[in-house]
């Protein structure tokens, strides 16, 4: 036989342990698309022996370099169930996928194994190719003897050759309990649910009813328009809030696909992606409808200090950069002889001793909650509020221009300006906007001076000493913080929060936007904080994902869920407690029969249930226990 | 037959979970950090998943350890599997000590799906630690 793409021992044998990683030298193996169409898959016979065939692969040089393949072919031929064994160069090749669905009919096959890379890349490749040979992709098993083989144990060809075999002998055991599984198919309605009428929800609904949706779009309170409504001016345009604000409101109320409900709350939400059921409460009257897919765009609000903070609540020209700026909407701040900001109020560790906590001294002690009702007990909100900078230096420039005589001075200990707003920054300077850096530990201190103005005292820390300065305003920074509402609304969607307790995307970088809940999707500053344009690209995008799952109308979910064994089923509910997807409930089957019942679409196959069951009534397709535990026994042998 | 204690190999058992652990023992290919060959891994949607039956039923056929691998906590894909595992390993450790079973031969670990040297340095680490304890006494001879 001859052993295409082996390469010389000597070359695998010594890497220097500490030494540099080496680029990659092999090229990566082919990665031809699947085909665009299947037969139906074939009905599996009941009782049928498994008949199972093994490819292994050279990956090139990137397994059959260190294992010897040969050897391992040789081996899977010999062990139980399996009919059939090849090698292949590249199994995820033309001529590799073929020779799968060639022996499939050959051999009459009813199991395929690949031994190559991880599942986690080619596994979709490779169960279209036994779908095309009319084989349940669920009957398809991969070994990973590149990642967790080949490639980690190089230096011992040998072992590795050995775990190859090892890792084959439990693919091929587990693939003999292997079942087909079905996976179904649901109907999307066309309609969405947008909580909150923001900026952000706005956005997203006019998006999703210029496409032809239906739209609910809930706000708790009266008024439309979110945090906008309370806004003055706009950074870095120095527009008025409410040119933005207006058109869209106009085309909101206008618009015939928008069902608009203010001062409405979501109560409960019950149903999976495609099929939500929302009840919607207005004055304790409650509403129901159905909706296909969530926008969440709950929005944050601004953070006001506890009385005594910076003598906040004390002095009344001490105030917050929001309030400043409803001042300077109104006219109200005069021509003053000074006015100092404070950045970051709030945000800096161990400058909040009396903390205000209401918005999260709530009955629910669950251990995340927990946490972060302990970490802003002690921190405060330590995470950048990314508008603040922006902010004060906005308000600084409209005081300046205003009443040019005014002394605008910035407090900060970090100032963050980023991307077109160095202009802005620029701006400030170029109007002689006084910036002085503090340092945490040693943060501005406010008194009163005789003549009933204020007096602030900060080292400087750039000049190395102390300032006093005398002001006639104080304004405070404070961050976007979440809304308590929108903690409460988390747990009814079951939406993860962070550590800061806002709702969070399913991953930092790959999926914004998404929840780890299918069909429910986040905009503007419910995930953190963010200013007018950055809301707008979340709303939007939110509102595209929105309209994917909408307009394929079906959708197809994964097989992998619990099965309740209803023989074995007392009805306990441990299952229904444990499930965090509301996917297995206590259903009165027959007259005092109670039994756990598994909804097939909002199951994620965690397999929490199954281990929590106490009867063993809950099984998980395509992990069977008899599956798990046949690959244990395969190891131990 | 008694093996030489300096020729014993430890066998190791892995469950790691799809989304996390799993793609960290990847990652760890991927970036050619060797480990020794001792560990088989065998991959579950969630550590959440992976039944106290199950274990205790691989230690008393004589694997001499498991590894349970998860998320790390506030990371888990299906919320909070993982502190469910936490809770159950819990359980476990005492049924072991019940058993005469060194508790070492268990390890729950949190690695993510971007920490293959972490998930390379506990493979060595408990590797090196069971080559230590010796095999499973109820191994069978």
């Amino acid at each position: 036989m001859s052993k295409p793409g082996r390469r010389p021992r000597k070359r695998a044998a010594k890497p220097r342990r500490g030494a540099k990683k080496r680029p990659v030298l092999v090229p990566e193996p082919p990665c031809p698309l699947p085909r665009p169409s299947f037969p139906k898959p074939m009905v599996w016979k009941e009782g049928e022996e498994p008949r199972i065939g093994v490819f292994i692969c050279h990956c090139g040089v990137n397994i059959g370099g260190v294992v010897n393949v040969p050897v391992v072919v040789e081996y899977a031929k010999k062990l139980p169930n399996v009919v059939y064994s090849e090698d292949n160069i590249y199994t995820c090749s033309e001529a590799g996928l073929a020779s799968i669905k060639e022996a499939v009919k050959e051999h009459n096959l009813n199991r395929v194994i690949v031994a190559s890379c991880t599942p986690r890349t080619h596994e979709p490749l490779f169960r279209a190719a036994c779908l095309e040979a009319g084989l349940n992709k669920y009957l398809f098993e991969m070994a990973n003897i590149r990642e967790q083989c080949s490639w980690v144990h190089s230096h011992e060809p040998e072992r590795a050759t050995e775990k190859a075999k090892d890792v084959v002998r439990m693919a091929v055991a587990r693939a003999a309990w292997l079942q087909p599984q079905e996976e179904p198919e649901i109907d999307v309605k066309d309609s969405s649910l947008v909580i909150g009428a923001g900026i952000a929800g706005i956005t997203a609904s006019l998006s999703l009813a210029n496409q032809g949706f239906k739209v609910y779009l809930v706000e708790k309170e009266p008024e439309l328009g979110g945090n906008l409504q309370r806004l003055h001016k706009l950074y870095p345009t120095m527009q008025d809030a409410s040119e933005i604000l207006n058109p869209a409101l106009e085309a909101v109320r206008n618009h015939k696909n928008i069902q608009l409900m203010t001062s409405t709350t979501i109560t409960d939400v019950k149903g999976y992606v495609g099929n939500f059921q929302v009840t919607a409460a207005k004055n304790g009257e409650k509403t129901e409808f159905e909706v296909g897919t969530i926008v969440v765009a709950c929005g944050a609000v601004n953070y006001r200090p506890p009385e005594g903070l910076y003598q906040y609540g004390v002095y009344d020209n001490v105030v917050t950069q929001l309030e400043m700026d409803q001042l300077l909407g109104k006219g109200a701040v005069g021509n003053p002889e000074r006015v100092v900001m404070i950045q970051c109020v709030a945000s800096r560790k161990g400058e909040i001793r009396a903390y205000e906590l209401e918005a999260f001294a709530m009955s629910d002690t669950s251990r995340l909650l927990r946490k972060i009702l302990k970490a802003r007990k002690e921190e405060g909100w330590p995470y950048c509020s990314r508008i603040c900078c922006m902010n004060a230096i906005k308000n600084a420039i409209l005081i300046k221009e205003q009443a040019p005589k005014t002394d605008v001075i910035i407090l900060y200990s970090d100032l963050r300006v980023y991307k077109e707003y160095e202009d802005l920054y620029s701006k400030a300077r170029d109007l002689e906007v006084k910036f002085i850096k503090f340092i945490e530990e040693a943060g501005p201190e406010i008194s009163e001076t005789p003549d009933k103005r204020l007096l602030v005292s900060v080292y400087d820390m750039l000049a190395g000493h102390e300032v006093r300065l005398t002001t006639d305003w104080v304004v405070l920074s404070t961050p976007l913080i979440p809304h308590k509402d929108s903690i409460i609304l988390a747990r009814t969607l079951k939406i993860p929060l962070s550590p800061d307790g806002f709702l969070m995307e399913a991953h930092l970088k790959l999926r914004p936007v998404d929840t780890q809940m299918d069909g429910i999707f986040l905009a503007g500053a419910a995930t953190g904080p963010k200013d007018v344009p950055e809301s707008i690209v979340s709303a939007k995008a939110a509102a595209a994902r929105a309209a994917i799952l909408m307009a394929n109308k079906k959708l197809r979910t994964e097989a992998i869920t619990a099965v309740v064994n209803p023989d074995l089923c007392r009805g306990c509910g441990r299952c229904e407690e444990v499930c965090e997807f509301k996917a297995i409930e206590l259903v009165e089957v027959a007259p005092k029969v109670v039994n756990a019942q598994v909804n097939e679409i909002s199951c994620k196959g965690c397999g929490t249930c199954s281990v929590t069951c106490p009867t063993g009534a809950i099984t998980m397709r395509h992990f069977t226990e008899r599956q798990v535990n046949a690959m244990v026994e395969a190891a131990i042998k | 037959m008694e093996a030489a204690e300096s020729e014993f190999e430890p066998l190791i058992l892995a469950f790691c979970c799809n989304w996390c652990s799993y793609a960290g023992a990847d990652l760890a290919g991927t970036a050619r950090i060797s480990y020794p060959p001792n560990i088989r891994i065998i991959r579950v949607m969630c550590s959440g998943m992976v039944h106290p039956a199950i274990v205790m039923d691989a230690l008393s056929k004589g694997i001499d350890g498991v590894l349970i691998a998860g998320c790390h906590p506030g990371d888990c894909h299906y919320t909070d599997g993982n502190l469910k595992t936490e809770r159950r390993v819990e359980a476990m450790l005492v049924m072991m000590e019940d058993m005469g079973i060194e508790t070492e031969r268990l390890r729950l670990e949190w690695v993510s799906s971007g920490e293959g040297e972490k998930f390379a340095k506990v493979v060595r680490d408990m590797t090196e630690q069971l080559t230590k304890i010796g095999p499973n006494p109820f191994k069978p001879r």
